[in-house]
């Protein structure tokens, strides 16, 4: 089996990591999923709003064409960064963990 | 019709920059570690450049602009996801999968579970989304080739094409297509930005174009009257109603098929929207020639950063497509009337800046020719690498023989390429009346429901056995691309008329086939879930592990030990 016993080898390690992890993604992920999943939906109840013309561009072409480009940009800027600094944490705090057992 | 020297000049060139850089990285790549990987040294911004190079396809230069003009807003969905399918990549699999460090997919599916058996499954998926991929891009090249000479058959494009970038894999392998990919990003960069202001500049902006499209058949625009004269009013045009609503000719087909009305398509529409949906941007995390390039970053932050930069190189690329759509609808009516080829709106990148005249619209179409070679030379590039890679790294030197030595594997690597390179030219042929975009759908499709569940649940669950996951992995790609093959085959061979006047009478079946991902993707996880808890027993003993190799920072070192102890004799 696992020949370390030490605690970055731990399970208890393993599972606030993966928890950790696994938080940050499913939030950007939600944040993301929601406003792709809402889309059609706003398309299918509510036509005549988001046939709207603004600046030429019915206003569901306008969000889907032009804007969802740079939306998903700021969820993966803010999840790199996040998911970089709670890393090194993780790994400090890991380190710190094995040398004071 | 003449060739236009401008056209051909420009092609020209970007065939044989091409060519030359493949010769020329060629003497460089030595080992085969060089060949696979790019001996994992590749820069964020060479490698992001190069992933866009290679995910920015025919279908993308091409088949985006061909299909926003033929459905409309329907087609939106195709480079919004294309685009977007990158952030679950960076969310939930770039970094495991970087961590956990191996060539290719299917050394991760035996490393992950211990079973070489697993690895021959995985590789028959590399192949069959690899192979289905190939054909959109074929058949870009066989279009592109006949505009630019016009008369010349479309069996001829594909096969020139396709030969001459076999060539250039079998001498350069991957270092080779690193650098080229990345100069071929830009080139398509500028290649549909560049038509796109000159077209804007002279007949008015994105906007405006839009507002042509009206709805009320009442307000005639400026620019659609001047240009459209009556006998360019094409038959298979769709009106502008359809065109610009939500759920238009592409969602509502199988409806409309049935013969209902509109009101009572809407939900088959909406259903097929959210089908293409998953099936896009799930499938953008599976597709295995894009996922080997992650290994060639140093490490798992340069995995993270080359990601993001990838998404705003592409995010970027994809505002540009639609443009072309919308104003070849305003601009370029008699592309409706042919039904497939050049003719048709799969050529409306190509021939719409003709419409700048003279000189400079030579120079522009020759400048988006340049770019079409450059999207189909690129992705064509590197699917060959990955399916040969598959076949020389996977079946030769690992099934098959074990003990050959690094020169013999080489030179297998080489023999492979021409192999793969010949079947894509012959799949490629069979595709003519196809469009390009719907086809690589198809190919997200395929990847969503397999290798997607599997890199999912496998980075993230540890109870996963082998027997879970292949069992997902086969039911779940091989029952979408049944139904996927069941459509093409229906709308297209005369002898399956019965098969479609059977989809036609029952819509629902019909878009379920067509858009496979909604009920895939469940079944696939559902099946992984419960087989692997019924063989719980074989999950592989030290899963603990494998879990903190793939999720552990990297400066801890899990990986390095991990590979330490498994090279010791008797572990």
């Amino acid at each position: 089996m696992d020949g370390r016993q030490d605690f970055i080898h731990s399970e208890a390690f393993l599972r606030r990591l993966k928890h950790r992890q696994l938080k940050l993604s499913v939030a950007c992920g939600a944040t993301f999923g929601v406003v792709l999943l809402v889309l059609p939906l706003l398309n299918y109840f509510l036509p005549d709003l988001m046939a709207t013309r603004v600046g030429g561009f019915p206003l569901t072409w306008l969000i889907l064409g032009v804007l969802f480009f740079p939306f998903v940009w700021i969820i993966s800027y803010v999840f790199i960064r996040r998911s970089l600094r709670m890393e090194a944490e993780e790994a400090q705090w890991a380190m710190e963990q094995n040398r004071e057992a | 019709m003449q060739i236009d020297p401008w056209v051909l000049a420009f092609s020209l060139v970007t065939v044989v920059v091409t060519l030359w850089l493949g010769f020329r990285s060629a003497g460089k790549s030595k080992t085969a570690s060089d060949f696979f990987v790019a001996g994992r040294s590749v820069s964020v911004g060479w490698n992001s450049a190069a992933i866009s190079g290679e995910y920015l396809s025919a279908a993308s230069f091409m088949g985006v602009a061909g299909m926003v003009m033929s459905s409309g807003y329907d087609a939106l969905w195709y480079p919004v996801c294309y685009a977007c399918g990158y952030l679950f990549l960076l969310l939930f699999i770039a970094g495991p999968l970087r961590r956990f460090g191996a060539y290719t997919i299917p050394d991760f599916a035996e490393g992950r579970f211990d079973s070489p058996l697993f690895r021959k499954i995985a590789v028959c998926f590399v192949l069959f989304i690899g192979f289905f991929y190939t054909m959109p891009q074929m058949k870009g090249a066989g279009v592109t080739l006949a505009y630019i000479f016009p008369g010349l058959p479309y069996w001829v494009g594909v096969a020139v094409v396709g030969a001459v970038i076999t060539l250039n894999v079998a001498l350069g392998g991957m270092k080779g297509i690193t650098l080229i990919q990345a100069i071929q990003y830009w080139m398509k960069m500028f290649a549909i930005s560049v038509p796109v202001f000159v077209l804007m500049a002279l007949f008015g902006p994105y906007g405006t174009q839009l507002n042509a499209n009206r709805t009320a058949p009442e307000a005639p625009s400026a620019i659609v009257e001047t240009v459209r004269e009556p006998q360019l009013r094409a038959a298979a045009m769709p009106a502008a109603a359809a065109w610009i609503s939500p759920f238009g000719a592409l969602t509502t087909k199988p409806a409309k098929a049935a013969g209902l009305t509109p009101e009572q398509a809407r939900p088959y529409s909406l259903l097929y929207t959210y089908s293409l949906i998953v099936a896009l941007v799930c499938g953008t995390a599976g597709l295995p020639h894009i996922l080997v390039r992650f290994y060639t970053n140093p490490d798992g932050v340069a995995a993270k950063k080359t990601t993001m930069w990838v998404m705003i190189l592409i995010g970027v690329f994809y505002v540009f497509p639609p443009i072309f759509g919308v104003m070849g609808r305003n601009l370029m009516p008699e592309l409706y009337n042919g039904l497939s080829g050049v003719k048709g709106t799969d050529g409306a990148v190509l021939k719409l800046p003709l419409k700048a005249g003279g000189v400079l619209g030579s120079v522009l179409s020759g400048i988006t020719c340049a770019g079409a070679f450059a999207a189909f030379m690129s992705t064509f590039s590197g699917l060959l690498v990955s399916i040969t890679g598959a076949l020389a790294h996977d079946i030769y030197g690992r099934i098959l023989r074990p003990q050959s030595s690094p020169h013999e594997r080489l030179r297998m690597f080489k023999l492979c390429a021409v192999i793969c390179g010949a079947t894509s030219i012959l799949l490629g042929l069979t595709v003519e009346s196809f469009e390009v975009n719907k086809l690589v759908g198809w190919a997200f499709a395929i990847a969503a429901t397999s290798y997607f569940p599997l890199l999912f649940l496998s980075t993230w669950w540890r109870g996963i056995t082998m027997k879970g996951a292949a069992t997902g992995m086969l039911a779940g790609g091989l029952c979408s691309l049944a139904t996927v093959v069941s459509t093409m085959v229906a709308d297209q061979n005369p002898a399956a008329a019965g098969l479609k006047a059977w989809y036609a009478a029952h819509p629902l079946v019909r878009t379920l086939a067509e858009q496979p991902a909604i009920w895939g993707l469940p079944l696939a996880l559902g099946l992984m879930v419960v087989v692997s808890k019924a063989t719980r027993a074989t999950v592989p003993a030290d899963v603990r592990r494998k879990m903190l190799v793939l999720h552990a920072p990297e400066s801890l070192g899990l990986k390095q030990e991990y590979i330490e102890e498994h090279e010791t004799p008797g572990h």
